[in-house]
């Protein structure tokens, strides 16, 4: 399911629960009103019980009923979203048992699952699929993609791995943008930043009126990956981007450093002590007008919780978005992170005819307009899914990632799991302890980057 | 086993047989309670710590099969000793820092214990006061000094903190930095972790009062008596007669401290362990857990070196125990 920060790859937002629970009473039940892609803020709380045993559900048989039983792995432990996907494979019509098991321990265990799985797997676009195909242990699924009319070039990059064959069917996103207050920038007179003088001029600006330009966090160590994300894209370009993830350049490149001094002159405009704060403290910021921007996924609204603060409802309003301004002409703003959740389908499934039927059924807009019927909290892939529904955020949403040449899916999606947490994690959260030894820091990354064999 | 055993064998078969006090039954049940708990132990201890060790030399990603693992040497023991230095020593010396803490703490226990022992008034609120912490699993203590006492902005430390406020979570300068010729960065008591100290001591100083005030509890008191009656002071009483006659505590509250120093994992994983407050516990679970958890090599191999500090440890314990034994 939404797993905005369940993406983190530390086992502390992972794994415990716990803290996870917290971001949850503090954010809880933000879902109830227009908050966008709220859900991720509730899942742990209410589904923490279910994590000992899968549940299983079979939807009613429509007609799809030649195919015979398909079994599906859902990580939508969530019940509002284990409603919503229920929904969605009821829109298939086909056969289909659900196995659904709570999210975290999903995701935990899947290395373990995806030797003995079902035969359609939820699971996650870019690297963490392609890694999985790499090894060969989840099945090749272009004759299904030939299908597969209404989805845009970037969700088929994001699809297929490194043999140009498609191994994954994208469902949803939810974008990474800079949030802001529109009745702040109004009553200041700020107008949007377009390039990255912009950028800095309107930081500037904001901290003459005693307001923080950027909200900052990345307790967890995660979510500073997003602004190395983004300025490295704006800097260098998607293309490398893409290749340095991969492994295949070099961290102590001049094209490396570049993005580091360019991240060090926004520092100057941050929040203080990023290492230690967590992602709702930096959006209470934001919802107190105390700072300006903050460079976030549109989970961002999760924090606000309109059943219990009265004025939640009004800052969810009042929150919107613009891309991450350009730096080099040269790529514009042609990159955007939004980081896509979808299905796989087992090496070897049991029934294999239903299993393709099920991803090109999920691939279809029939099958994402049902799951938004039930939890209208996600942005769909499908370009023809309906959109009227779609609150202001979805549909800004929609349109910055449809707008997009590239989508990249987060540095935690976009290379090694184990390399981002445990060397680039850690490496950022250095540069920001203390920016001037940033040359020691990369030569680290690069040290340790050798021991890793990538894709 | 002389007269006796003959006496006793005599009037049975008249065979030379050698004589056991125990009955059949004894044995059975003698053999079902040691040969359940080891076979147990050696189960779900040793085998899994031996393959452990296999592994700590294999390449294995979790995901193919074991089969596709690959031998290869002392590989992953060079990595984390040369190339992830920056991880591997700062944790160690985290784990060397929390020995020396709690046993700092463990003698705070011990002193309130005492304290605690002489029936003061209110005894017991101190007592309860004191124990509370560690009826919460650490993950809890964990949980509350991130969100109740550590937060930068709303955390209690902060609003009583008169001056700027300290983040204590992701603070990772150091106190203090010591150079050691063979790594080229020093290592030292980073801020964040020393903020972690106080948690820990804030669970562990309670655990320790506990146990030693049970062990008070049984304590002689006629021997107090004859020491007060020999003229001793409180602090000699306690140094020269009551510590010495509570040894037995005294090697289990070592040896649980020992132990909690080198197994803390859960209150650094709950404050989601940012630089600085990196321990052995965390860097193994990091390796061999969740989906980046296809490191299962170097994650044993972490492993391995926890393994061998705690033989360490034991060793120095048993040969200890041994000699006093023989003594």
């Amino acid at each position: 399911m939404s797993e905005k920060y369940e993406s983190s790859p530390s086992p502390s937002e992972v794994g415990f629960s716990l803290v996870s629970r917290r971001t949850l009473l503090a954010g809880a039940a933000a879902i109830g009103g227009a908050a966008v892609l709220a859900a991720c803020g509730d899942d742990d709380s209410s589904s923490s019980g279910d994590t000992a045993g899968a549940t299983e559900t079979t939807a009613a048989a429509g007609g799809g009923g030649d195919l015979g039983e398909v079994t599906y792995g859902s990580n939508y432990s969530d019940p509002k979203d284990s409603a919503a996907i229920a929904a969605a494979v009821e829109a298939t019509g086909l056969n289909v048992k659900i196995n659904t098991v709570d999210h975290n321990s999903y995701q935990e265990n899947f290395n373990t699952y995806i030797q003995q799985p079902d035969d359609v797997v939820s699971w996650f676009a870019g690297y963490r699929m392609r890694a999985f195909a790499g090894k060969g242990v989840v099945g090749d699924i272009s004759d299904v993609w030939a299908k597969l009319t209404d989805m845009s070039e970037g969700f088929k990059n994001a699809s297929t791995a490194l043999d140009g064959k498609q191994y994954f069917v994208p469902f949803y996103f939810y974008p990474w943008a800079v949030h802001y207050r529109k009745s702040l920038f109004e009553e200041k007179g700020y107008e949007i930043p377009a390039t990255w003088d912009d950028l800095l001029a309107l930081a500037e600006k904001m901290k003459g009126d005693g307001i923080i330009p950027f909200a900052a966090a990345n307790d967890g160590g995660w979510p500073q990956m997003g602004m190395f994300d983004m300025i490295n894209m704006r800097t260098n370009g998607y293309d490398f981007h893409v290749s340095l993830m991969g492994g295949k350049e070099s961290w102590t490149d001049d094209k490396v450093k570049k993005v580091f001094s360019n991240w060090s002159s926004l520092l100057d405009y941050y929040q203080p002590d990023v290492n230690g704060r967590t992602w709702q403290d930096a959006a209470t910021a934001l919802g107190k007008k105390e700072v300006g921007m903050y460079l976030l996924g549109t989970f961002v609204t999760s924090n606000f919780d309109p059943a219990t603060d009265p004025e939640a409802q009004g800052i969810i309003d009042d929150i919107d978005f613009f891309a991450f301004p350009e730096i080099d002409p040269a790529y514009k703003q042609d990159a955007v992170e939004a980081p896509i959740d979808g299905f796989m389908m087992a090496k070897t499934p049991k029934n294999e005819a239903g299993a393709k039927a099920l991803l090109e059924a999920f691939g279809g807009a029939a099958t994402i307009d049902a799951y938004i019927g039930v939890n209208p909290a996600v942005v769909a892939a499908n370009s023809a899914a309906k959109t009227d529904g779609y609150n202001a955020l979805q549909k800004k949403s929609a349109e910055l990632v449809g707008a997009a040449k590239y989508i990249s899916q987060f540095l935690d999606r976009d290379t090694d799991p184990d390399f981002a947490a445990k060397v680039v994690g850690k490496a950022l959260q250095d540069f920001l302890a203390d920016p001037t030894t940033i040359d020691t820091v990369l030569a680290t990354v690069e040290e340790q980057k050798q021991t890793y064999t990538f894709e | 086993m002389g007269p006796i055993d003959q006496a006793e064998a005599a009037p049975h078969t008249g065979r030379r047989r050698r004589f056991s006090q125990l009955s059949r039954n004894d044995k059975l049940v003698l053999s079902v309670m040691v040969g359940v708990p080891a076979f147990l132990h050696i189960v779900l201890v040793w085998i899994p710590a031996i393959l452990t060790g296999v592994l700590s030399f294999m390449e294995w990603d979790n995901v193919t099969p074991i089969s596709s693992a690959e031998f290869v040497g002392f590989r992953n023991y060079w990595q984390i000793f040369t190339i992830f230095d920056n991880q591997l020593f700062p944790a160690l010396f985290n784990n060397l820092v929390l020995i020396v803490w709690l046993f700092l703490c463990s003698a705070i226990g011990i002193g309130l214990a005492y304290l605690l022992d002489k029936n003061l008034k209110g005894t017991r609120f101190y007592q309860s006061t004191y124990y509370f912490p560690v009826v919460l699993s650490v993950a809890v203590v964990g949980f509350i000094w991130k969100s109740v006492m550590f937060g930068r902005e709303t955390g209690l430390l902060n609003l009583v903190w008169p001056g700027p406020p300290i983040d204590f979570v992701g603070d990772q300068t150091k106190i203090f930095e010591i150079n050691f010729p063979f790594l080229d960065f020093p290592l030292g008591l980073s801020k964040n972790f020393a903020a972690l100290l106080l948690a820990m001591a804030w669970r562990h100083i309670g655990y320790i009062m506990v146990l030693y005030l049970a062990g008070l509890k049984s304590f002689d008191p006629s021997l107090r008596e004859a020491a007060s009656i020999d003229g001793c002071s409180e602090w000699q009483t306690f140094r020269r007669v009551v510590f010495p006659g509570l040894k037995p505590i005294n090697v289990v509250v070592a040896v649980i401290t020992v132990i909690e120093a080198l197994r803390a994992y859960d209150i650094v994983a709950a404050l989601s362990e940012p630089r600085g407050t990196e321990v052995m516990g965390t860097l193994v679970t990091n390796s061999l857990m969740g989906e980046g958890g296809g490191r299962v090599g170097i994650g044993s191999a972490y492993g391995m070196v926890l393994f061998l500090l705690c033989v360490g440890f034991i060793i120095w314990y048993v040969v200890n125990n041994f000699r006093e034994a023989k003594e």
